[in-house]
């Protein structure tokens, strides 16, 4: 077991050093995610998993702060135990993870359009940037409208911008009871039946589809539940609240595929012209493909449903991996890029080429 | 700069039919400030543009001949952000007011920014679906303003803030090119430029679209009321409800001043001696409310709670809230005028900012009012005083000041929901150092090289916080040297 170390002085002169050698950096923390982003050529490493700890927990401020490289596992305990947890319930590829990862990857697991994503539960960071300057954004509050949301930004960035030295995160009670309920309709009648049950805000927390496997995790008590089950005609699922996780973490059969896995995310009643089984979540909303298609037809028919498609594991990974940018859009990013990494030591090419 | 306002006027009357261009005088006065009545300024011109395709014309013409541009919504906003420039335009988007289309089976609605935000609810109720962000001033605000400043509300713990609510924003460049950010699904390709987008005060582009994300409407909402004798008995009543894994759809704090004057004006039905109360309300599912309003009963009176009442029904349930909804204007009745404060604090300071709060209140020998939205630990202290006074809106000020100040030392900030502005400009000198206003400066610089986009607002220059750091360091001394500073 590692100890809580606050590492920032010694990453920092890390970044002054690869400053004067014109160096670049892979940002690393427990490597669970490796496989994600464009290919990276020959780098030095830069290894966050050190920097980590809780640096604050008060359960009634409902906000956890913790260094970058603190593993998910052990933040999840924390939580745990007093009954709160992670509300976008972040994947832990192999077993693995920690919080900064989570929070540069952006992904969020099967609780996603209840639970929010981590751009929205994400509060305040600790930023050390491409100068090797150590700055302060956002804080540990709910409500914080002073100053550009820099700290949102960092979501999703993988690891482009700078390292997360410390982010604060929004917690929130967690569900005493988590229950199953498989839907055993044809997947249209599925869709539809659980978007009746969502307009009745039903506690739904996360769903599944793929082929004639339709489910749904509910929070509630075992009461509640009986009445939700005899209003809808729905049976209870044999299957343990585990299967929800090996969703989140890809360890279903569905995902051992050895073929490109294809991620798009999209408004949850588009419809999409495929005859590959998709397998979905988030009602609807994100979609697993494992296609062979060529790349540009796969995101020609989500774009045309104002969605986006990402390249997710496999396949050949040197070319676009995210969704390309409008160009105008792709200069503002390029702009960003220049604020806070302006010499390009961070990850470069890991999120778009040239960047 | 050159132009003057009749040939600047000109120039617009020849791009957009005459009654989009304001330039008389007596018809500019009207604009002359926002929500914050303190700070006033004539603008060179007003435009009221039609379609989205004039704005772009505007846009593009500010940007060639380098002339600066004040977004305007409502005019509600609290914090002097739509305060006009004197040598610039100020470009109303109160005519773009039509909702285009109200999603029900994905829960979307794409609105323009005219659009008032009761509006939005009001369109998706048929639906049984209705918009969570309630400012206030939602009967009033538009949502293109709600973007500029990420408006919160009395439902932010639960339900969160614009920036949770809102997931696609088309926005005109001040180069006058129209860009979308965000996607109607769960997330979009690239940074999340949303994000910087929401609350950035109209600095960076013009929105002139939204996509809001609509909630079912809960089956039953219930309120409890409690009374408490010490104010710091309630704080930890409120950590004791979050403790016991609630999460309140409103959570909201009144002290003992804001709530007489709220009784003496709408006759809430509040117990007028008690030194504070809290407003807990639950929503849900019909027997999910039952259950948990009970539960929140027992919380209330286990921490120490004198009286706990829920609502009969639902008249008594608007009533209790009517009085909290009201409370800026019926403190307002006390005095002359008031001044509105927006920190937000972490829950737990609670008891030792409303100490130091009165102590200050004693020092400037100024009455303030406190009215907290206590799930979220947004604070609005109300500052009672009379601009007639020689000196006392200085005060007032200073008063002000020192309280947001007070907010960022117990690990807090200056602004929760209302934005910097012009307003609290100084204070963001005591919230970030040099690196991170310079960030700020930057990433304005990414999407506004020429700062034509409201300059002046929301990000401070260095010049200014070195001048404003010497005024307030008395001695070598920082205020509240006696608080750890996070």
């Amino acid at each position: 077991m590692s100890v809580d170390q606050d590492q920032s002085t010694q990453l920092q002169s890390s970044i002054k050093d690869a400053l004067a050698e014109q160096s670049s950096l892979r940002l690393i923390g427990s490597g669970s995610k490796d496989f994600y982003g464009r290919e990276l050529g020959p780098q030095s490493v830069l290894d966050l998993s050190g920097n980590r700890g809780i640096v604050s927990y008060e359960p009634t401020e409902l906000v956890i702060t913790a260094r970058g490289g603190t593993p998910l596992e052990e933040i999840e305990a924390a939580l745990e135990a007093q009954g709160q947890m992670l509300p976008f319930e972040p994947p832990h590829f192999d077993d693995k993870g920690t919080i900064g990862g989570a929070i540069a990857a952006g992904l969020s697991g099967p609780r996603r359009p209840w639970g929010g994503s981590p751009r929205d539960l994400l509060l305040g960071i600790k930023l050390l940037d491409g100068q090797g300057r150590i700055m302060s954004f956002g804080g540990q509050v709910m409500k914080n409208v002073a100053g550009y949301d820099i700290s949102r930004l960092m979501a999703g960035a993988m690891g482009t911008l700078g390292v997360l030295l410390e982010v604060s995160i929004k917690v929130l009670p967690k569900p005493v009871e988590e229950h199953t309920l498989l839907v055993d309709r044809d997947p249209d009648a599925a869709t539809s039946l659980i978007g009746a049950m969502i307009a009745d805000s039903q506690p739904i927390t996360a769903s599944y589809s793929l082929a004639d496997k339709q489910a749904i995790r509910l929070a509630c008590s075992h009461q509640r539940l009986g009445t939700i089950r005899s209003r809808y005609g729905l049976q209870e699922s044999t299957e343990s609240t585990g299967f929800w996780q090996q969703l989140r973490d890809h360890k279903l059969d569905f995902f051992q595929q050895p073929k490109t896995l294809w991620r798009l995310s999209l408004k949850p009643t588009s419809p999409l012209e495929l005859t590959e089984p998709c397998l979905q979540e988030w009602s609807g909303g994100l979609r697993w493909l494992y296609s062979e298609r060529p790349a540009a037809e796969i995101r020609n028919l989500v774009e045309r449903q104002g969605g986006h498609a990402i390249q997710f594991r496999n396949g050949d990974r040197s070319g676009d991996i995210f969704h390309p940018l409008h160009p105008r859009i792709a200069g503002i990013q390029q702009g960003l890029k220049a604020v806070f990494d302006p010499h390009g030591l961070f990850n470069p090419g890991r999120h778009y080429a040239n960047y | 700069m050159g132009i003057d306002r009749q040939s600047l006027a000109a120039e617009f009357l020849n791009m957009l039919p005459s009654d989009c261009v304001i330039y008389r005088q007596e018809e500019l006065i009207p604009f002359e400030c926002d929500g914050l009545s303190a700070y006033r300024k004539v603008p060179l011109i007003v435009l009221l543009p039609y379609t989205v395709e004039q704005v772009e014309l505007v846009l593009k013409y500010c940007h060639r001949q380098k002339i600066p541009v004040v977004a305007r919504g409502a005019g509600t906003g609290l914090s002097g952000g739509a305060l006009p420039h004197e040598e610039g335009v100020l470009l109303s988007l109160a005519r773009l007011n039509k909702i285009v289309e109200v999603d029900s089976e994905n829960r979307l609605a794409r609105v323009q920014p005219g659009v008032r935000n009761l509006a939005v609810s009001e369109a998706a109720k048929p639906y049984g679906l209705y918009y969570a962000p309630d400012p206030s001033s939602q009967i009033a605000c538009s949502i293109g303003g709600n973007v500029a400043e990420n408006a919160g509300g009395v439902h932010c713990l639960k339900y969160g803030l614009t920036l949770h609510n809102v997931v696609q924003v088309t926005l005109i460049t001040i180069d006058g090119e129209r860009l979308t950010f965000g996607s109607t699904g769960l997330d979009g390709p690239g940074l999340d430029l949303l994000t910087l987008i929401t609350g950035s005060e109209g600095m960076l582009g013009l929105v002139v679209e939204v996509v809001v994300k609509l909630l079912p409407i809960p089956e039953r909402q219930q309120v409890a009321l409690a009374a408490f004798d010490d104010v710091e008995i309630a704080g930890k009543a409120v950590a004791e409800i979050i403790a016991k894994g609630i999460l309140p759809a409103g959570l909201e704090m009144m002290d003992n001043l804001s709530l007489r004057a709220a009784e003496d004006f709408v006759h809430a039905g509040y117990p007028t001696d008690a030194a504070a109360i809290l407003l807990c309300e639950v929503d849900g599912s019909e027997d999910e409310v039952s259950e948990e309003i009970m539960r929140v009963r027992q919380i209330l009176l286990d921490s120490g709670a004198r009286e706990v009442r829920t609502a009969e029904d639902e008249t008594e349930r608007m009533r209790f809230w009517a009085g909290r909804k009201n409370a800026f204007p019926a403190v307002g009745r006390l005095a002359p005028d008031y001044y509105c404060m927006d920190g937000t604090i972490p829950r737990n300071q609670l008891g030792k900012v409303l100490t130091m709060i009165g102590e200050m209140s004693e020092k400037f020998g100024l009455p303030c009012a406190n009215v907290f939205h206590a799930g979220d630990g947004n604070l609005h202290p109300l500052i009672l005083y009379d601009a007639n006074n020689e000196g006392e809106l200085e005060k007032a000020e200073e008063f002000g000041g020192e309280i947001l100040e007070l907010c960022v030392a117990v690990g807090g900030t200056i602004t929760g929901e209302h934005g910097v502005g012009i307003e609290k400009i100084n204070q963001m000198c005591a919230q970030f150092p040099d690196p991170e206003l310079e960030t700020f400066h930057a990433v304005k610089a990414v999407f506004d090289p020429h700062n034509l986009l409201n300059p002046g607002k929301a990000i401070p220059t260095l010049a200014r916080c070195a001048e404003f750091g010497a005024m307030h360091v008395h001695a070598g001394k920082l205020r509240f040297p006696e608080l750890e500073r996070f």
